[in-house]
């Protein structure tokens, strides 16, 4: 059965450093999960199409059609590669307000690979002071390593020790291995009795009246 | 007087500055105004008024009983409702008391709409925490019954001070308690309890796209089905919805545009033409009012009971009793012929007092509590009332009611 990688992009410019990133990933991730045998597609979600509806969503209340759409493909993936612009020091206002408008149950166990870009790499470690405690907070399983690419990353002034190639190779395995060890995702219906009440149980169990409890 | 559907409107009690005047009306201004269009909804000819609970400014309605209660004096056939009693942060015995006496005052004019509020300070205004909100929808609702239904109530609870003997009074009219819907934009145990009890499931319908609420009446439906109280099409169905109408419908847009724009909520937001896209409001002529609310059942199955939100975002007085004007003169006439057709008999029609006594007492005498001569010593055998069944244990093993089964209590 193929496995479904979820990509979003927070990237605002056309082309976005931060989708080229995200892209690249994404690449890297299916090739590893093909070396293990597992088939794997990418979805890829660009919030810049899904800012108004965002906003609205935060306004409103509701996700309308496309962001319902974008936030289902994302929840029910069976794995996540989440990427940002840094911007004064933290992910961007966008990529926050797509993750404010997912349920907060909704990743929870989600294996996660974080990146991330900006113009130089005295921001990496927005990574890991930023992004990381989010997904942390939401219960998803961010892998240990986070990349970042920093403008100089795509030419010249490039580390050379520890090229981005290599960062996103070991990146993408990680997030490969992470979703090869577990079972493809299964979304829970949250009308289903049987999800909001425990499986073959009644409403008397809420009602704390029940054995069984 | 028994119909299939109940036509009415919802108020959510916001008072709201009318943005293309700038003006705000005082409060003692719109709470004379919310009489004026409860008394004109009556007038126009349709029959529930149903009003929200809230704490805070800028609403008005703390105590929405008063209010009915005028209300309910000044009319003499609409049906009080309620839009929603906050069943989380009121105490069960007050909710008990006061719709038992609204019901008396009104000659059983009134059912109520259980819900949670909207407004997160509320809980520890009133001593509760946010994170029991279900929790204490259920059980404090579970104790709601037991005060209407037994005479005498010995109860022990997670969240409120145990009762001993309690008599919650008066007794509800007639000996049958009112009518109770359950409302819930997001949460499917709400569902289940609707479903659980036999109640009714009013979805607002007016802030989500109707596939939300699809899902939570299609739970209901087959919940309400699963414990036996009839087949789906037979549970009881409320629905919101929001019009706004002017003979053409490009008027309509542009009067109620500036009050969408600016509207507590969902003001600022998605666009009109969105909005309108999205969510059941339907801003145009009388016509495009009907059509798209008689579709409604296509999505929800026949139901009993249609509100519209007509008061809200600033809207003036005079605004509001000619959308009432149109609702009952043009619009709800004809979506009463609408919705009659095909109605499958098996569709109940929609819940009355008189309905529910009949169906409890048929043509005979209906019970009409007399206290003894006891002093109100609820412990003394034979209790409060001359008939006051005589100490029968509630039932334990097998109930429908669920607590019974280990739960500490007895009636009397």
């Amino acid at each position: 059965m193929t496995r479904r990688i979820a990509v979003v992009s927070a990237g605002l410019s056309n082309p976005s450093s931060t989708r080229m990133l995200a892209d690249r990933l994404a690449q890297a991730t299916v090739a590893e999960l093909a070396t293990r045998g597992i088939e794997a597609e990418i979805d890829v979600i660009e919030l810049r199409e899904l800012a108004h509806e965002i906003t609205n969503n935060l306004l409103a209340g509701f996700a309308p059609p496309a962001l319902e759409d974008a936030i289902n493909r994302v929840v029910s993936a069976d794995g996540l590669i989440a990427a940002t612009p840094i911007f004064s020091t933290s992910y961007s206002g966008l990529f926050k307000s797509f993750i404010d408008v997912i349920d907060p149950d909704a990743l929870t166990g989600m294996p996660v690979l974080l990146a991330a870009n900006a113009g130089t790499a005295r921001h990496s470690l927005a990574i890991d002071y930023a992004m990381r405690p989010l997904f942390a907070y939401l219960h998803a399983e961010p892998v240990s390593t986070g990349v970042f690419a920093a403008s100089s990353d795509w030419g010249a002034q490039a580390d050379e020790v520890k090229p981005l190639a290599s960062r996103i190779e070991r990146g993408a395995r990680e997030l490969a291995e992470a979703i090869a060890r577990r079972e493809e995702r299964t979304i829970v219906d949250p009308f289903s009795p049987d999800a909001f009440l425990g499986e073959g149980r009644s409403f008397g169990h809420l009602l704390g009246g029940l054995a069984g409890e | 007087m028994s119909s299939q559907m109940q036509f009415g409107i919802f108020s959510v009690s916001d008072i709201t500055r009318d943005p293309t005047t700038g003006q705000t009306p005082s409060e003692a201004q719109r709470i004379s105004d919310i009489v004026t269009i409860a008394k004109h909804v009556e007038e126009v000819g349709l029959d529930v008024f149903a009003l929200g609970e809230h704490h805070n400014p800028p609403f008005f309605s703390s105590s929405p009983t008063t209010t009915l209660a005028y209300i309910g004096a000044s009319t003499s056939r609409l049906i009080l409702s309620t839009a929603t009693t906050l069943i989380t942060t009121n105490d069960p015995v007050k909710i008990a008391e006061d719709y038992a006496m609204l019901q008396h005052l009104t000659g059983g004019r009134v059912d109520l709409v259980m819900g949670r509020g909207n407004t997160g300070p509320v809980y520890p205004w009133f001593g509760q925490d946010i994170r029991q909100g279900l929790a204490l929808a259920i059980e404090n609702y579970a104790l709601l019954r037991e005060l209407w239904e037994k005479d005498v109530v010995d109860w022990e609870g997670k969240f409120r001070t145990p009762l001993q003997g309690f008599t919650s009074t008066p007794r509800p009219l007639d000996g049958v308690p009112p009518f109770v819907w359950h409302g819930s934009i997001r949460t499917p145990e709400i569902a289940e309890q609707a479903a659980y009890y036999g109640d009714g499931f009013f979805a607002n319908n007016i802030f989500w796209p109707k596939e939300h609420y699809q899902r939570l009446i299609t739970l209901y439906r087959q919940r309400y089905a699963h414990y036996g109280h009839g087949t789906p099409e037979q549970a009881i169905v409320g629905l919101g919805g929001q019009a706004f109408m002017a003979k053409n419908s490009q008027d309509a847009v542009r009067q109620f545009r500036p009050y969408f724009d600016n509207a507590p909520v969902y003001g600022h937001g998605p666009s009109l033409e969105e909005f309108q896209e999205l969510t059941p409001l339907t801003v145009g002529s009388p016509q495009q009012v009907i059509d798209r609310y008689a579709a409604m059942r296509e999505y929800f199955g026949d139901y009993q009971r249609q509100l519209f939100l007509v008061d809200h975002a600033g809207l003036p007085l005079k605004t509001v009793l000619e959308q009432l004007d149109i609702l009952g003169g043009e619009v709800v006439p004809v979506l009463r012929k609408e919705l009659a057709t095909d109605r499958p008999a098996e569709v109940p029609d929609a819940p009355t007092h008189a309905a529910r006594v009949a169906a409890v007492y048929g043509d005979g005498p209906t019970r009409q509590a007399r206290p003894t001569s006891a002093g109100g010593n609820n412990l003394t055998v034979g209790g409060p009332y001359q008939d006051t069944p005589v100490a029968a244990p509630a039932a334990t093993s097998g109930s429908a009611f669920g607590p019974a089964a280990t739960q500490k209590k007895v009636a009397r």
